[in-house]
């Protein structure tokens, strides 16, 4: 067996030791009608034909494209620091900080990367992560049921769908009432509609949440959201992409109580979906609502300086049954490499990143638009963008065929949406080069004539 | 110290090559430094130098404490990684939606970065350190081709809305993992997506409820766990919208079948079981007990948490669960992160597919792969989290299957339930040993008697450990077993640990009668001592102040 370190000596000295002549006698317990007897696949294999088979697989997948997708993920700049810290087996080999003695390394990187997701987004509470931005959303939605007594959100159409569709499966659950909210042409969310739903004093509402950007990159008026959602004694969750919060209006400014978000765009690689971070935020008032873990700082018995988990009563491990949520295990390590890239990047690092994503954007937008491709809305946008092009399922195949992925057909998440029928969402980040939007652009004009 | 620096800076560069001079002021300064005394506030009884404030000695190695990234900060330090953005970047973003507030990031040349989370990691306790016998978290090795696997470059930077043409490394590894480990568990079909274990259960009791509803058995609303039960099954319960109903444990540690069983009726949607359970016990009557289930027309949930003690030689599929979590990050050896991720895939009897979460991963006619459409199959619960899973974690799991093959799975079971049972053989006599009867990965052993005798409680027993250089087991869980220690000792830690670790706590409880004080005030030897944990949560601290003002003027 791979990595077992018992010799035949060392299993027989642990039975003599028992008293037994076989580990079966250990076994026996297990009633004989439900006793299985062994294992059906081939192995074990030796690490190095291991290795080859892993090589040989992850050269299936194809990653050195032209690509402008983004739609929840991103692919940005990592400090190979940050990979340094997270090969590091104090980190990942250790588990939740359960004795604090011992755990400090961990602790305090919780605490440091609460304190740098409060000073984004403003808000003073932050846990310690969450599986992913959808599930933060859905546990930001639950929040505001369980602050509030209310049964009912509103969520903006605009959210990431599958933030949408996972929320819908927690609330199916719980049987509790979402209802989406419609966007305007310019790609922001109704505001008329909003004030309509929240107006319904029947079915009272616990939470609203808009993304910003969102799904089409579109910046909402959250000011104004804030405030309606405020007035009718609803709280106000903002779904955000953590980078552009180094250069937009922050949920604090705009007066959102919750803020949720995916943090893969802080250092985390693409990987197919995961592991990622999920940011849940909120302010001060909410602290004993918020799910998950919190590290505060604390002092030892001679007056030390340490760090410690804390506001347990929240938990499931206490609470049980009553807990604000079930998660147990996080995505620490994520939260982790978040914080390494923050403190490698810095505030000007970040600025740029946003900043630098946003010109790229532009510039993208310029040559499409050129190609004849406009933008679907008209609202500002930072760094993301719906194009508007005839026969974009097949637009997109034509172009990926000459190595260029051309974002995501909008069509795959909003079927029934005329306007979005033919609609590509792009995206630009510090590593999209002039050299590959002319690529696009020119692959483009050749699929079109 | 800065003084010292300053007195070598400044020696004069001499004229001309002038390297006689300029040696011999260098050997000055040398004996300068060999004599200057470093500014202590004070020191403490080893010598050591406290710095002041607050934050204890520091040592040249070992673990020293650390300050915060906003303490290190100074402005103006760290840039270069990126280039700058053009000055009208961001021209198009009305003025009211820009970031008015300075954004307060801690600035740090990378040596500080390294350093600082180099340091930092020197205060953890972790697998690759030292033994660590957390009770139903398996923390066995975290084999390093599972690390170099998931970062090929084809696994970790491959988007998750790639087309699925580009994607058929990746979807192939996950439907190969999905059936390995249908036939690990005999369950019919798994879905990998839920994120952690407790994540798997919301899936699976989801599919329960979804089962329950498309036959219109629309009464049912209770979820009955046993009182040993893992928190996360009555917070699951509670999510999904269910009522918890819990029955007690027999006097064997099993299940009490009569209890169970007037617990049962038609509200019931499902039963949560952990098998082996949390006193690391075999359900004996697990049979009669999921026939019971089955009887009131309930659902029978495995909590896969302890999995890792039966590869091989249980199941659940085949006993007749309904659904079942597995832990990637305990029984298939991907790391715990210092909490997470983890990966928490479901497996299904036939009854649930329908029901599975979306998308599935498919495989066509022609043998290429593809991800299920959006809307594609009606039945589905719907999704659980964005994109397909952790699959960086399963990328770690499959690595991890493949290396050991069934028979190596089997190996692994066998040994850890081994060690698990040597583990309690040699600590009976001076632990309370509640259950005595072979055990699976894990068992339960007390300080019930050492209470009584010295005052001593498990509490102090775990944090003396610390001081003998062992991560202290789970301890007071399961909650029914008073001073509970719950110990896990996994297949991968040898003999030689194994007996260090029974003779850390025989001596510890020895110390307990000959002076508890010691023992009641461990750890002795950590980076800190017991915390204030109280004051830590009356007035919360959970974030360092506002760096407002700390960014310097953007560099052009």
């Amino acid at each position: 067996m791979p990595y077992g370190p018992h010799t035949p000596g060392d299993r027989a000295h642990m039975l003599d030791a028992l008293g037994i002549d076989s580990v079966q006698a250990l076994f026996e317990d297990i009633p004989a009608r439900v006793r299985s007897d062994g294992i059906d696949l081939p192995g074990p294999e030796p690490e190095l034909t291991l290795a080859g088979r892993l090589e040989a697989l992850a050269a299936r997948n194809r990653v050195g494209l032209t690509s402008f997708l983004g739609a929840g993920a991103y692919r940005h700049y990592v400090p190979p620091a940050v990979d340094e810290i997270l090969r590091r087996g104090e980190f990942y080999t250790s588990y939740t900080p359960y004795q604090p003695e011992i755990s400090q390394g961990t602790l305090q990187t919780i605490y440091e990367y609460q304190s740098l997701i409060a000073e984004l987004t403003g808000l003073d509470v932050v846990s310690a992560s969450h599986y992913d931005g959808a599930c933060a959303t859905a546990e930001a939605a639950l929040m505001t049921v369980r602050a509030t007594r209310r049964q009912r959100v509103l969520m903006s159409r605009a959210i990431h769908r599958h933030y949408v569709d996972t929320t819908r499966t927690y609330f199916a659950a719980a049987r509790l009432t979402l209802d989406e909210l419609p966007t305007l042409p310019d790609g922001t969310t109704d505001l008329s509609a909003l004030e309509a739903a929240l107006a319904d004093s029947e079915r009272p509402v616990a939470g609203v949440l808009l993304g910003h950007p969102n799904v089409f990159g579109v910046l909402e008026p959250m000011s104004e959201a804030t405030r309606l959602a405020h007035a009718a004694g609803a709280l106000m969750v903002s779904v955000v992409e953590p980078v552009s919060l180094a250069v937009l209006a922050t949920p604090a400014d705009y007066g959102a109580d919750i803020c949720a978000g995916e943090g893969q765009p802080l250092g985390i690689s693409l990987q197919y979906g995961g592991p990622y971070l999920g940011i849940l935020a909120s302010t001060q008032a909410l602290v004993r609502q918020i799910p998950g873990r919190l590290v505060g700082r604390t002092r030892d018995v001679d007056g030390r300086r340490a760090y410690v988990m804390t506001l347990r009563a929240r938990e499931q491990d206490i609470r049980r049954d009553r807990a604000a949520s079930n998660i147990c295990t996080n995505q620490a390590l994520c939260a982790l490499a978040a914080t390494v890239y923050l403190a490698a990047i810095g505030p000007h690092g970040l600025r740029d990143v946003a900043a630098l994503g946003a010109a790229r954007a532009r510039e993208l937008e310029k040559a499409l638009s050129e190609a004849g491709v406009p933008r679907v809305h008209a609202a500002p946008y930072l760094n993301e963008f719906a194009v508007r092009i005839e026969d974009a399922e097949r637009v997109h195949a034509a172009l990926l065929a000459r190595d260029v992925v051309a974002g995501l057909p909008l069509a795959q998440w909003y079927p029934d949406d005329p306007e979005l029928r033919d609609a590509l969402l792009v995206c630009a980040t510090e590593t999209t080069t002039s050299a590959e939007i002319q690529r696009f652009a020119t692959a483009l004009a050749e699929v079109r004539s | 110290m800065t003084d010292t620096l300053e007195q070598t800076t400044k020696i004069p560069a001499g004229e001309g090559s002038g390297t006689e001079r300029t040696n011999r002021e260098l050997e000055a300064a040398a004996r300068e430094n060999e004599i200057s005394t470093p500014d202590r506030d004070f020191t403490d009884a080893r010598g050591a130098p406290h710095r002041g404030d607050g934050m204890g000695p520091r040592a040249a190695v070992g673990p020293s404490p650390q300050p915060t990234l906003a303490e290190l900060s100074r402005p103006g330090r760290g840039d270069g990684k990126l280039p700058h953005a053009p000055a009208d970047a961001l021209d198009a973003i009305p003025e009211e939606q820009r970031r008015a507030r300075p954004l307060g990031l801690p600035e740090l040349s990378e040596l500080e970065v390294i350093r600082h989370f180099v340091n930092l990691s020197h205060l953890n306790y972790a697998v690759d350190t030292g033994f660590y016998p957390l009770g139903s978290c398996t923390m066995k090795y975290n084999p390093k081709i599972n690390e170099w696997a998931a970062r090929l470059p084809g696994f970790a930077a491959l988007h998750p809305l790639a087309p699925d043409t580009l994607a058929q490394g990746t979807l192939e590894l996950l439907y190969e993992l999905e059936r390995m480990l249908a036939e690990i568990s005999g369950m019919r079909a798994v879905t990998l997506q839920p994120a952690a274990g407790a994540h798997g259960e919301l899936t699976g009791i989801l599919m329960a409820r979804a089962y329950h509803e498309s036959r219109g058995d629309s009464e049912r609303s209770e979820v009955i766990v046993p009182d040993s039960s893992h928190g996360t099954n009555p917070a699951t319960a509670s999510m999904a919208g269910y009522t918890t109903i819990t029955v007690r444990s027999g006097a064997d540690g099993g299940v009490d079948l009569d209890a169970l069983r007037s617990a049962l009726g038609p509200r019931t949607a499902a039963v949560m079981l952990t098998n082996p359970s949390t006193l690391g016990l075999f359900e004996r009557q697990i049979v009669e007990l999921l026939d019971a289930v089955h009887e009131a027309g309930a659902l029978a949930y495995m909590d896969g948490a302890n999995l890792n003690a039966v590869l091989g030689k249980f199941k659940p599929g085949q006993a007749g669960f309904d659904v079942m979590h597995f832990n990637v990050h305990k029984t298939f050896s991907t790391p715990h992160g210092g909490g997470g991720p983890g990966a928490g895939p479901v497996g299904v009897g036939e009854k649930l597919v329908p029901f599975l979460p979306s998308p599935r991963v498919l495989q066509e006619a022609d043998g290429s792969y593809r991800l299920e459409r959006s809307g594609e199959r009606p039945t589905s619960i719907g999704r659980v989290r964005s994109f397909q899973g952790n699959v960086g974690v399963l990328v770690r799991g499959y690595t991890y299957i493949k290396a050991h093959g069934g028979s190596g799975l089997t190996q692994a079971s066998e040994d850890a339930v081994l060690a698990a049972n040597y583990l309690k053989q040699r600590l009976a006599g001076s632990y309370e040993i509640p259950y005595d009867r072979a055990c699976k990965h894990e068992f339960i052993a007390t300080a019930r008697p050492l209470k009584a005798a010295t005052g001593v409680r498990t509490l102090d027993v775990a944090k003396r450990l610390i001081d003998y250089g062992f991560h202290p087991p789970t301890i007071y869980f399961p909650l029914i077993v008073d001073e509970a220690l719950l110990i896990e000792p996994t297949e991968t830690e040898s003999l030689e640990t194994l007996d260090a670790f029974a003779d850390a706590l025989l001596a510890i409880a020895d110390e307990a009668r000959e002076d508890p004080e010691t023992v009641k005030k461990a750890p002795h030897t950590a980076p800190v001592r017991r915390l204030d944990e109280a004051t830590a949560a009356r007035q919360p601290d959970l974030r360092w102040s506002p760096m407002t003002g700390a960014e310097s003027p953007c560099p052009t």
